[in-house]
């Protein structure tokens, strides 16, 4: 793609973004509209410039893989830290107190299971996907189709809830409720995805994580210090005030506002925690990150950087949304929006100076800019993830094969996913546009469940279980996919409630929201029964090299 | 530790092999790359029977680089004890005994990974770091999981004051941040004492027998 059709693209989605927002916006919200432009072009210049400093595979999937331990913690975290994480979980602490707490741990905590077990063993063994790391050890075409494809269906989910959500947030921070706001942010976030992806690869991707990690951190940091100040560093009259003023009193402290309604209520969360606890070291643009540094040690840093960044980021996200409910109220970040996703906003506003002050609006604008990069960001990784996953596994290994003669080369390889990239970018637009009426903020959960039920069996298995053979691998990762779609098609976020994608019909049967608790299991199940009935013995030279890579580093990309 | 990349010049070319850039031969298709690494690919492979037990240095035996103990008899270029950066450059360095019969002899990749897998120093890697790993992810998965079940199991022992606005379930949430930072530094330090040199060494030399 050349770098003036880049630029055509470029401003048509600058011209999709701001105009249709801008003419429905408040006054104070005019600011936030400039530095939503300014978010749209720094990330521009940052994908001309990448775009322009290697065109070779290495560069398009892995960006040179000279990036250092500091910056890949930083993009790692900046991939992690969605719009939703920003402003859903202050949100979420904001209405629910404690309950919203117990979410984010979760989200945390997996970064162990990430740093132990997968980091440095991915680095070492693969190349550029997760499926690079299975086809050491199982040079099947299957194997590869089969994780190709998970790694496409874990993307594909995560990035239409980003999309649909990106809609609804943009119009929240523009101050508009107009359909037509959100239809063109969808659009147009999706164009900015496209073009980054194209034109900048892997290098772009993470020089835009990395300035978006900064930002949000930096804004996090800002406003968590004019709270503690406001509060004069008294973290116990900041609980006190929030707990007064969130209209549920003690009973916001304590767990059981959101997630303690009956049993299960109970289990659904315990089923979401495990899916979040597991389902980290499965999604595919995260281990496709630890490929964009030298060596398996720089990605075990990598790892704590991102670790030190994302604890201390929901440690702030706390202060935060005890803030805003200490300061602004529950009801009146209820009202704002019914899942608290302005509280942080708001309280940015409050901690500025309140409605109508010059501080306050900057504020306010600066940080809703910052939620924009975010969600540009995560889609934009998103988005080069799945096409990686399409172009080095399902086109190059897959249909063409070196023995049928059709032999792809890194050049054609590198092609195919740019022009993956815009297929799927276009899907991803298609999806969200036809499900940006429904409620679709269960697909977070879900893409979480099915990277745990689907990838990250599979990947334990291959690196630490002598025995595994191609079928089992094969079953595993279809055994943990089937069910987690299936239980959520047949589960009361499809149909069968009142807040389901179809509530006018019932045909439900599973009770839990997020098929975790089911579908993880039997991913496990299905690749240890896989192995015991497989005929085809492993082959233990196999093992041996992918064990002796996994470990040392030998030969490593 | 500096990045195995800014090694001294006359490391380069040796450092080339395995990272070079994607045009060169080393970075064939993983499917195809048992023929084409090989340049002598249809000579019978692995006459040498142990390409792994060279003459001298016998390199993939020595143990994972204890500092300053002595390391065998052989006259090996023991600099162990000295700091991590010379020692790394001088590690690259040791496994000199392939150069005279690589050329000559094709070299059977499973034959060289399955010895490295048997050797002693290559066990002693896995093994520390299994045993490090295997229990800690035991823990810290059993910590949340009972952390998350709690809510629903024992909710009235949740709800009882610890200190002033904090409750034990506030005090659990808090001591999970602490855990996963506490295990994340742990980790850490056991992979760079215990793990790291050993692995660095065992890889020039598996690297070396496989030129």
């Amino acid at each position: 793609m050349s770098a003036a059709t880049a630029l055509a693209t470029a401003g048509s989605a600058v011209g999709a973004a701001a105009p249709p927002s801008a003419a429905s916006t408040g006054e104070h919200h005019g600011l936030a509209v400039a530095l939503f432009a300014v978010v749209v072009l720094v990330t521009l210049a940052i994908t001309l410039w990448a775009g322009r400093r290697g065109q070779a595979a290495e560069d398009f999937f892995a960006g040179g893989r000279d990036f250092s331990p500091l910056q890949n913690g930083f993009a790692l975290s900046g991939d992690y830290l969605s719009a939703a994480s920003f402003l859903g979980v202050a949100g979420l602490i904001a209405l629910y107190g404690y309950d919203g707490v117990l979410y984010s741990i979760g989200f945390l905590v997996a970064w162990l299971v990430v740093l132990m077990l997968v980091a440095e063993l991915v680095r070492n063994a693969g190349r550029y996907t997760l499926a690079d790391v299975l086809a050491l050890r199982m040079r099947h075409r299957q194997v590869r189709a089969a994780a190709g494809s998970a790694s496409i269906v874990v993307t594909l989910l995560y990035l239409v809830a980003q999309m649909v959500g990106a809609g609804s947030l943009v119009a929240l921070l523009l101050g508009t409720d107009s359909g037509q706001a959100k239809t063109w942010t969808i659009v147009g976030v999706g164009a900015l995805m496209i073009v980054y992806v194209t034109v900048g690869g892997m290098r772009a991707t993470t020089w835009i994580q990395i300035v978006k990690a900064f930002l949000l951190i930096a804004g996090s940091v800002l406003l968590t210090v004019l709270v503690l100040v406001r509060f004069h560093g008294d973290l116990a009259g900041l609980m006190r005030t929030a707990a007064e003023r969130s209209g549920a009193g003690q009973r916001y402290l304590e767990p059981g506002l959101k997630y303690g309604t009956g049993l299960t209520s109970r289990l659904d969360f315990f089923s979401l925690g495990l899916a979040l606890v597991l389902g980290t070291a499965g999604l595919p643009h995260i281990l496709s990150r630890f490929y964009t540094v030298p060596t398996a040690r720089a990605a075990r840093r990598s790892t704590m950087w991102a670790i030190g960044l994302v604890g201390a980021f929901y440690l702030m996200a706390i202060v935060l949304g005890l803030g805003a409910t200490a300061l602004i109220g529950s009801p009146a970040v209820r009202a704002a929006n019914p899942a608290g996703n302005t509280a942080v906003p708001l309280l940015a506003l409050n901690l500025g100076g309140g409605e109508g002050s010059t501080l306050g609006i900057i504020l306010f604008a600066l940080i809703s800019a910052i939620a924009f990069a975010t969600i540009l960001a995560v889609v934009a990784g998103l988005t080069l993830a799945s096409s990686a996953a399409f172009a080095h596994d399902l086109y190059a290994r897959v249909w063409r094969r070196a023995d049928a003669g059709g032999q792809v080369t890194e050049h054609q390889e590198v092609l195919v996913a740019r022009m993956a990239a815009v297929v799927i970018g276009a899907l991803a637009i298609a999806l969200s546009l036809f499900a940006q009426q429904l409620n679709v903020a269960f697909l977070v959960g879900l893409a979480f469940a099915v990277a745990a039920s689907a990838n990250l069996p599979v990947l334990l298995f291959s690196l630490f279980w002598r025995r595994f053979t191609t079928r089992g691998a094969i079953w595993s990762v279809y055994g943990g996919l089937v069910p987690a779609v299936l239980l959520v098609i047949f589960s009361p976020v499809v149909s069968g409630s009142r807040t389901a994608v179809f509530p006018g019909l019932d045909f439900h049967w599973f009770p839990l929201e997020n098929p975790g608790l089911v579908s993880i299991p039997l991913g496990f199940l299905a690749g240890w029964l896989g192995t015991l009935t497989s005929r085809e013995l492993p082959d233990p030279d196999r093992y041996a090299e992918l064990e002796v890579r996994a470990l040392t580093g030998t030969g490593a990309a | 530790m500096p990045q195995q990349h800014t090694s001294s010049p006359d490391q380069g070319e040796r450092f080339d092999w395995w990272a070079a850039r994607p045009a060169g031969p080393a970075r064939a298709v993983p499917k195809s790359r048992r023929t084409t690494r090989q340049p002598a690919q249809t000579a019978p492979p692995a006459q040498p029977a142990r390409p792994v037990a060279p003459p001298p240095g016998q390199p993939v035996t020595v143990p994972p680089a204890v500092p300053a103990a002595p390391v065998s008899a052989v006259p090996a270029p023991a600099v162990p004890a000295a700091p991590p950066a010379p020692a790394a450059q001088a590690l690259r360095t040791v496994p000199v005994p392939p150069a005279p019969e690589a050329p000559a002899a094709p070299v059977d990749r499973a034959e060289v990974y399955r010895a490295v897998q048997e050797s002693a120093a290559f066990q002693e890697i896995r093994r520390s770091y299994r045993a490090f790993v295997f229990p800690a992810v035991g823990a810290f998965l059993g910590w949340y999981l009972l952390y998350v079940g709690a809510q629903a199991a024992a909710p009235a022992l949740m709800r009882s004051p610890v200190a002033g606005p904090l409750n034990v379930a506030w005090v659990l949430g808090l001591l999970q941040f602490a855990s996963t930072f506490l295990l994340t530094w742990l980790y850490a330090r056991n992979a760079r004492t215990r793990r790291d040199r050993a692995a660095l060494e065992l890889r020039w030399n598996t690297q070396d027998q496989l030129r």
